[in-house]
């Protein structure tokens, strides 16, 4: 772990109180949302997979925090920091985990799959590195249509080693995409230490090298570094129009998914506790900010109370909202026939 | 009328397309500088520069999700697969993203691509490349697939994907590419063709020869035989576009003959005109004389030998063959 101090880089000195206690909100409101869906999906209440960000929202909080109004975002399925982070609400959020109507996809594409074009948020995408050619894409367009704006595709180490990210990073080079490739590294591709899954020699990032794209490794447990060194590789984007490749080193508490009953055999409960202690990007957090005399532990229990309470409130609201109905099934499918265009009146779309 | 080749009404489409919404971009393997591996973009490239035609390196999976993820954006991309063959190493982007991201977004999100190419059999190239996909991506709700026969349907059909909001693939035939036909003239006005309006290609009475692609011509050759020779008077239905699917058409057809021969370059198991058979069957049951029968493409992996290709895939003696057990 590094000893520079981040706070001191010039986008985090630019931070006021306000907006460094708005940070740790937001990452404590991720944890809070989070801990009250395992209690949910440990309760029987949700289904499909239910995949934990709980120890990595700093990635999600301390990135976007730079984003402006043409910056825009995707990652994979372990998207519910990312969500909250770019503005999302809990209520969509956990309607969607119950497979509700007023999910924010309608109950159509569940934990893996939340989208908010509005907040520049295109999902939650289920496939291991599917996403990682449409976050290039995504910054395509950007330049494309002239925009002074870059793309940040998060990816967890379990994804570089697909095909897709690596045709992706060969075109980014090769194109001048001002797309970011955030690797998320928690360590495991699912139950699969980083050591088992891929060859390297310094460090995943360091693969940028062979496709003449810039790189970088940071510690995920320090937002102020997260915000220090993202701001680099965003502002290499926007100037010189060039991707970058960030590895983010963070840790999941949980195991892949909910449904990884494994998780606690292939690492150590010390490990675990170790990291708890030590690194966990809330409690280091909040550490700094009661040392700057911006928080009091008083301010943090509150702060943390408040989390609960609303995430209480969003189990409330998914329990109580109503479901998809029958016909809702045949929507969305086509944007043609959803808005009933003259194209959509010719021949049949669907069929029985 | 003015007559074009296959290719250069295609290409006639997109030069029109280009020009007329700044957000449409011809990107693919070899078809800037190169001018296209069959040429269907020749000129564009000198024409539009790097913004609006785009070389690729040979990388589906990286170039096609990059198109799906700039259409999210408002960019119209118009990508070509070399072979729609080639599919396979872009499976991912094609079905779980361009097919599925409006439904997972709740319809939050949309998908404006075209993908284009030619899917046939016929060249001698073997098996790998000569998948003929039309069923296949068809039986994607969320995906949209035409397959034109004429140059004046490549045209009209290419503009009508070009404008769609959903995502179309089109599927386009090498061996066509150097046909001619009477296309419409631009300065008589916008030239499209909707997708989900089959067309009928020949008039008959005696029995209906439904089919899409390459194998609408061999329907039509066959009906000449077929009326010369044996006096039966064959009606060609082209299905031009696979989904969204003109039923209204195809019952109708029908209903009129009351017998029917499929005729579909794809396998005999699932695929195209196995659901025209299920429709059929479904909801014109007693318009039938006898049982619908099929000719496709014969049950194997396509053979690479110039000897016989041409008998593995449905070809008029096997149309003409297939129809005189049914009249």
């Amino acid at each position: 772990m590094s000893d520079l101090n981040f706070a001191t880089s010039p986008i985090n000195q630019s931070l006021t109180p306000e907006r460094k206690i708005e940070l740790f909100t937001q990452m404590v409101r991720i944890r809070r949302f989070e801990q009250a869906a395992a209690k949910s999906y440990a309760a029987g209440e949700m289904g499909g997979f239910l995949h934990l960000y709980i120890g990595q929202e700093s990635v999600a909080v301390g990135t976007i925090s730079l984003g402006g109004a043409d910056d825009h975002y995707i990652t994979a399925y372990r998207d519910h920091g990312h969500a909250l982070a770019v503005g999302m609400g809990m209520n969509e959020c956990m309607a969607e985990m119950y497979g509700k109507q007023t999910g924010c996809s309608k109950g159509k594409g569940g934990s893996m799959h939340f989208f908010a074009p509005d907040k520049n948020f295109w999902g939650g995408h289920g496939i291991v590195a599917g996403q990682t050619p449409l976050g290039l894409g995504l910054a395509f367009a950007l330049k494309y249509q002239g925009k002074d704006g870059c793309c940040l595709c998060y990816l967890g180490d379990g994804a570089v080693n697909q095909g897709a990210f690596h045709e992706s990073l060969n075109i980014a080079s090769l194109f001048g995409i001002p797309v970011i490739y955030v690797i998320e590294n928690n360590g495991y591709s699912m139950g699969t230490s980083q050591e088992r899954s891929s060859a390297y020699t310094g460090c995943l990032a360091q693969r940028a090298e062979a496709y003449a794209i810039e790189w970088d490794v940071v510690n995920g447990s320090d937002i102020y570094e997260v915000r220090a060194k993202t701001q680099i590789a965003m502002d290499r984007a926007k100037k010189e129009s060039k991707p970058t490749v960030l590895e983010i080193d963070t840790y999941r508490y949980y195991g892949h998914s909910v449904a990884d009953a494994n998780h606690k055999k292939y690492r150590t409960p010390e490990e675990i506790q170790n990291y708890k202690d030590n690194y966990d990007p809330i409690n280091v957090f909040r550490r700094k900010l009661i040392d700057e005399g911006v928080l009091t532990e008083e301010k943090s229990d509150e702060i943390g109370k408040a989390a609960q309470e609303e995430a209480v409130a969003s189990v409330k609201f998914a329990k109580e909202a109503p479901a998809p109905t029958i016909p809702d099934i045949s929507t969305d499918v086509y944007w043609e026939t959803d808005n009933n265009t003259e194209a959509s009146k010719i021949g049949h779309h669907f069929f029985a | 009328m003015r007559t074009l080749t296959y290719r250069e009404a295609l290409r006639e489409a997109m030069d029109e397309e280009l020009a007329r919404d700044e957000n449409v971009v011809i990107m693919g393997e070899e078809v800037a500088q190169y001018n296209g591996a069959y040429k269907v973009t020749q000129g564009l490239w000198d024409k539009w520069g790097d913004k609006r035609v785009v070389d690729t390196p040979i990388s589906e999976a990286g170039f096609i999700g990059m198109g799906i993820g700039a259409s999210m954006l408002g960019v119209r991309p118009v990508m070509e697969l070399m072979f729609w063959s080639f599919h396979s190493v872009a499976f991912d982007q094609l079905v779980n993203n361009a097919a599925c991201v409006r439904y997972m977004s709740g319809g939050l999100c949309h998908c404006p691509i075209v993908v284009r190419g030619p899917a046939n059999g016929g060249t001698n190239v073997g098996a790998t490349h000569s998948h003929i996909p039309e069923g296949l991506f068809a039986a994607f709700p969320g995906l949209k697939v035409c397959s034109p026969a004429t140059p004046a349907d490549a045209k009209g059909l290419m503009k009508a994907a070009i404008r769609d909001n959903d995502p179309v693939y089109v599927m386009e035939n090498t061996i066509l590419y150097g046909n001619t036909g009477e296309v419409p003239d631009p300065a008589d006005g916008d030239f499209v063709i909707p997708l989900g309006k089959a067309d009928i290609k020949r008039e008959g009475k005696d029995i209906s020869l439904i089919a899409h692609g390459r194998s609408v011509l061999h329907c039509l050759e066959a009906a000449e035989t077929l009326k010369a020779e044996h006096g039966i008077d064959a009606e060609v239905l082209d299905l031009r576009s696979i989904r969204p699917l003109d039923v209204d058409a195809i019952l109708a057809t029908v209903a009129k003959t009351h017998r029917v021969l499929l005729v579909d370059e794809s396998k005999p198991f699932g695929g195209v005109s196995a659901m025209v058979s299920h429709l059929i069957q479904e909801h014109a049951f007693d318009e039938l004389d006898g049982p619908i029968k099929r000719v496709c493409t014969i049950d194997a992996p396509a053979i690479y030998s110039k000897y016989i290709e041409n008998e593995q895939l449905p070809n008029p003696r096997r149309i003409i063959e297939k129809a005189l057990t049914m009249v």
